[in-house]
């Protein structure tokens, strides 16, 4: 009796203090149902792979179907070869891509002329802003073989054309390369912000000692952002299975389907415009799983190389 | 003697070694940042180019012939205006949804003795780390009856994590003393958020806005998603439309008739850039700061 007598105090404690603070709850209240409608309940109906959908019973009152459509799925050629595509696709990205900034950001800190270096970052930002229907069109423009630069650029040294976005051999260059080309200056930010935080004095200690700028980028500059370099390379590593679905979806025609399908622009096609929606869900639950133990091991691994990680 | 004129001679090599990399740099760098301006400039000339001089040669550095027919049929073309409209709606509308409900939770989430602050917070993360895909949230705004309207362009994206979070550190950053001698002084929590905290984040609250105002002009993948119908489509998908899939020809791999347009579709793509142009400068004054906000850890 004195228990409940004590939880009824506690309960009425807990109302006291939600009252006092109502106005802060119900300012949660709207982030609350956001979060629950548009991430929670699809995390709950990706349970759709597990199920005969029928349109009219809802993903709820669909009867089970158990792991048929994971069976299907794993015996089907074709799902490895999307999978293969969004790996080799961003990994080809993260090899090239990563180091990429680094050094772009290392190469501004040594610039001395501060209007040059403005100058350059202003341009260097300007892709990340701009969406890649627009940057499609614009590529589409710069590499068509009749009336495109760059393919102007390889004739007039007598080669013969090549089409970047019609041939699977150029293909998956073409989207790593503007990739980089769209991203790496806004990735310089951070490095550049990491590079501004370091101490002067260092720097002027090493030239008395006479360090060669060389030697002072590989004793000073380069520990003084590694952090940064890994928390970085962490964020990347973790994002593996996002192969870039808008650039794809944009620049890929059935022609070189091969090598640029990867497992968004799968998903979609066969979900979306085939409605086979129980195997579209099982590709996409397959990947937000292997996602999610991608971001948990670069995390650990990060932990474990004395680095804060990111959650 | 000798060890003073080595170390003479050795201290002009650094130097100009030094010089040399110095200049390297400045054109690598040079050539790097032309690199990325140029793809637009080419676009820029093929716009204004006639039909006839731009299928004359792959060099687009300045208008063979001038034209501006282009962009007389541009102006003419009524889904244009109509996706330009489309898109400045869920632009703004969305951006003040998504301001509204980002400095209320951010806000609230960032008073670490409100008790369940931790939770919620968890909850939000986790769901940058795990997501059902894209089938289940398709069916969600079916569901919800939002296909084919602007809004399934601007309510499943009303709150991102991401920036939910650069705020919240901005907040959790900011002295708690003020707040607390509002507080004293009879003002409200909310008061607080109303009359201090808004006001003395206006730098912050503008980067976010910028993020969520690029993102909603930008965005292609909602619309993809959900919006079908001609009338209701923003400007990313009728560029799709007009630059990529009313060419039979691109399909197919060939060549000649997809180009036949070129001038006309650059001159959409000026079109839709310009309204980013015009906030870069905006942009530039502010992002840097939201990139280093979003650094801290969260």
């Amino acid at each position: 009796m004195t228990t409940s007598v004590k939880a009824q105090s506690r309960t009425a404690a807990g109302w006291k203090y939600f009252l006092r603070h109502k106005y802060m709850y119900l300012m949660l209240l709207p982030a609350i149902i956001y979060y629950v409608t548009f991430h929670y309940v699809p995390m709950a109906g990706a349970m759709m792979a597990f199920k005969k959908f029928n349109p009219m019973l809802g993903i709820w009152g669909s009867p089970w179907a158990g792991f048929t459509y994971f069976e299907q799925l794993f015996a089907m050629p074709k799902f490895y070869s999307v999978l293969w595509n969004t790996i080799s696709i961003s990994f080809i990205r993260l090899i090239f891509g990563f180091p990429f900034p680094i050094i772009i950001a290392l190469m501004l800190n040594e610039l001395k002329n501060q209007r040059f270096k403005k100058i350059v970052q202003t341009s260097i930002y300007i892709p990340q802003f701009i969406s890649w229907v627009i940057l499609g069109g614009i590529m589409v423009n710069l590499l068509s073989i009749n009336n495109g630069l760059i393919n102007g650029i390889i004739k007039a040294m007598g080669f013969t054309p090549i089409g970047f976005l019609t041939d699977e051999k150029y293909f998956v260059g073409t989207m790593v390369v503007s990739m980089i080309w769209k991203t790496f200056g806004w990735n310089t930010i951070l490095y550049l912000a990491a590079l501004s935080g370091l101490d002067p004095q260092l720097y002027e200690a090493a030239t008395v000692d006479g360090a060669s700028r060389f030697k002072q980028l590989l004793h000073i500059t380069l520990p003084g952002i590694m952090s940064t370099i890994v928390i970085v390379l962490i964020t990347r590593i973790g994002s593996l299975m996002q192969a870039g679905f808008e650039q794809i979806f944009v620049l890929y025609n059935p022609g070189v389907y091969g090598v640029a399908d990867i497992i968004d622009t799968y998903v979609y096609r066969i979900g979306l415009q085939e409605g086979k929606f129980e195997l579209a869900a099982a590709v996409g639950l397959f990947k937000s799983i292997v996602n999610f133990l991608l971001v948990i091991i670069a995390n650990k691994v990060a932990r474990m190389a004395g680095e804060e990680g990111i959650y | 003697m000798t060890a003073h004129a080595t170390r003479h001679s050795n201290k002009i090599k650094t130097s100009l070694g030094s010089k040399i990399f110095d200049v390297c740099n400045i054109v690598i760098l040079g050539l790097i940042a032309l690199s990325t301006i140029y793809p637009f400039w080419d676009s820029l000339v093929v716009s204004f180019s006639s039909l006839k001089s731009y299928l004359s040669t792959n060099f687009h550095l300045w208008p063979g012939e001038w034209s501006l027919e282009a962009y007389a049929y541009m102006f003419g073309n009524e889904t244009l205006w109509s996706s330009y409209l489309n898109s400045i709606f869920v632009t703004v509308v969305g951006t003040i949804i998504n301001m509204l409900l980002t400095i209320m939770t951010a806000y609230v989430l960032s008073k670490k003795d409100l008790k369940g602050h931790r939770v919620i917070m968890f909850g939000a993360v986790f769901t940058m780390m795990f997501s059902g895909g894209i089938i289940p949230l398709y069916m969600v705004i079916k569901d919800l009856k939002m296909m084919n309207t602007l809004w399934s362009m601007i309510i499943p994206t009303a709150i991102s994590t991401y920036n939910l979070i650069v705020l919240r550190n901005f907040f959790n950053a900011l002295p708690q003393s003020v707040e607390e001698s509002a507080m004293m002084d009879g003002c409200t929590e909310v008061g607080v958020l109303f009359r201090i905290v808004i006001p003395i984040s206006k730098p912050a609250i503008t980067t976010v806005a910028l993020y969520y105002a690029v993102d909603h002009w930008n965005d292609f993948f909602s619309a993809v998603m959900y919006i079908n119908e001609q009338k209701k489509w923003p400007l990313q998908l009728f560029l799709r439309s007009m630059l990529f899939e009313n060419d039979m020809a691109y399909a197919s791999g060939g060549e000649s008739l997809y180009l036949l347009g070129q001038p006309m579709k650059m001159a959409a793509v000026m079109m839709a850039i310009i309204p980013i142009m015009c906030v870069y400068p905006f942009f530039q004054k502010h992002f840097a700061k939201g990139v280093m906000l979003g650094a801290v850890k969260g």
